[in-house]
């Protein structure tokens, strides 16, 4: 296999990958580090990298679609970036003292866990519930599209959500992925917000989270040109249509399909790690 | 002059976003092209981890390899415009909320802004990068791999 086939095959990857990104929240990361670090051998040093730009595309090429179309809320989005920049800033300097295959175990447990928690029905309390004062200092009750016009919704339990989300931050520092599964547990389970707001906030979101340890990745010589060129590519291919039919899609059925995946995908990624193949 | 209400703040913001990321696409795209035409029909080698030569690695060296159109400069100078994105994205939040007189949201984006910039700054600055270094393009299938760098 040469340079240029290589790379259509990990664009290919990366189509997919920014496409079930741009739709479930949870970043492109989720599939394209265990794509190239089991899939095509590729050093897990090298994978989070990669991944690391595929969240950046994902996010940004995705959000663009979803802040015109009104379903990311920036205000949610914003204050708990606080979280998980300071999250991600800790967890990248972390990974520079775990070993590689720790790190494969760690995602791992973090893919079943996305899995099954990805599975738990999501009850969505918008309008009825009473008012709380610090999400209504921090402006956070807003509406967001339906097709049966704008659903305004209330938010909950601003400090519990602020604080997953600094574990989320830390994840995705120590493992170069956007950990949107963790994002959109703290909002859509501990804040109580529907879950396409929920989803595409995570979105909007892990684009800054990534670009925070995107430094870090780029001095210590992780982020490979010619490795996250498709990646890039096609990532933002992917989730350009991915954000397109988000508002009609059925989410439920692409969340069973996708948590299958990663449930697969995590069994991997601990077995090869306590293996010591990566 | 209009009022900045949220709807157009969002507007803004999703323009933004768009042209970042096609901008940055852009520039990768004619790396790419440019890479595959010297570098195409070689092997690639992943499995072992090198790392970046060090003139990929910072702003500064980036900047050059990609001044001088080497592929590979000019690609991780596309990818240096995409992680610019968002940033540019809150910088400009900063701005929005400041024009709408909201103190809350403006200490909030800013102090998001100051980690971010502390994130992509700490490391590359003491990192050092030896002057006219060309960073190698690409492995030919018959040439022995490209040395270690520190």
């Amino acid at each position: 296999m040469n340079s240029l086939e290589f790379s259509l095959l990990v664009w290919l990857g990366g189509v997919a990958a920014g496409f079930l990104g741009s739709l479930t929240g949870l970043g492109g990361g989720i599939v394209i580090v265990p794509l190239l670090a089991l899939w095509l051998g590729v050093d897990i040093r090298y994978a989070i990298g990669a991944s690391l730009i595929s969240i950046i595309a994902t996010s940004s090429g995705a959000a663009a679609v979803y802040v015109k179309d009104g379903f990311t809320n920036f205000r949610i989005g914003m204050f708990l970036e606080i979280a998980t920049t300071v999250g991600a800033m800790a967890g990248a300097f972390l990974a520079a003292k775990v070993a590689p295959s720790a790190i494969a175990v760690v995602f791992g447990v973090v893919l079943l866990y996305s899995a099954y928690q990805s599975n738990r029905p999501r009850p969505e309390r918008p309008e009825t519930a009473a008012p709380d004062p610090l999400a209504t200092f921090l402006k956070m009750d807003s509406s967001y599209p339906t097709a049966n016009g704008p659903q305004s919704y209330r938010v909950s339990n601003v400090p519990g959500g602020f604080s997953l989300m600094f574990v989320a931050g830390t994840l995705s520092g120590l493992l170069g992925i956007g950990s949107g599964a963790v994002k959109v547990l703290a909002m859509d389970q501990v804040m109580r917000i529907p879950f396409k707001v929920s989803t595409t906030t995570s979105t909007f979101m892990i684009g800054v989270t990534a670009a925070a340890s995107a430094g870090v990745y780029l001095s210590r010589g992780y982020i490979d040109p010619a490795l996250a060129m498709p990646v890039m590519l096609g990532v933002l291919a992917g989730s350009a249509v991915g954000a397109r039919i988000l508002a009609r899609a059925e989410t439920r059925i692409l969340r069973i399909v996708f948590s299958l995946v990663i449930l697969a995908l995590g069994a991997e990624l601990i077995y090869n790690g306590l293996t010591g193949r990566i | 002059m209009r009022a900045w209400g949220d709807d157009r703040v969002q507007r803004v913001i999703g323009t933004l976003l768009r042209w970042g990321v096609i901008l940055a696409a852009a520039v990768v795209l004619a790396g790419g092209a440019m890479y595959f035409r010297s570098c195409g029909s070689t092997i690639p080698d992943y499995k072992v981890f090198r790392g970046e030569p060090p003139e990929l690695r910072v702003v500064t060296g980036i900047v050059r390899e990609a001044v001088s159109l080497n592929p590979l400069g000019l690609i991780q100078f596309g990818l240096l415009l995409l992680i610019a994105t968002p940033l540019a994205r809150v910088a400009f939040s900063v701005a929005a909320f400041a024009l709408q007189r909201d103190r809350t949201y403006v200490v909030v984006t800013l102090f998001v802004l100051a980690v971010v910039l502390l994130g992509l700054t700490r490391e590359g600055s003491n990192t050092v990068v030896p002057p006219d270094r060309f960073a190698p393009m690409c492995i030919a299938s018959d040439a022995p791999p490209r040395s270690s760098h520190p």
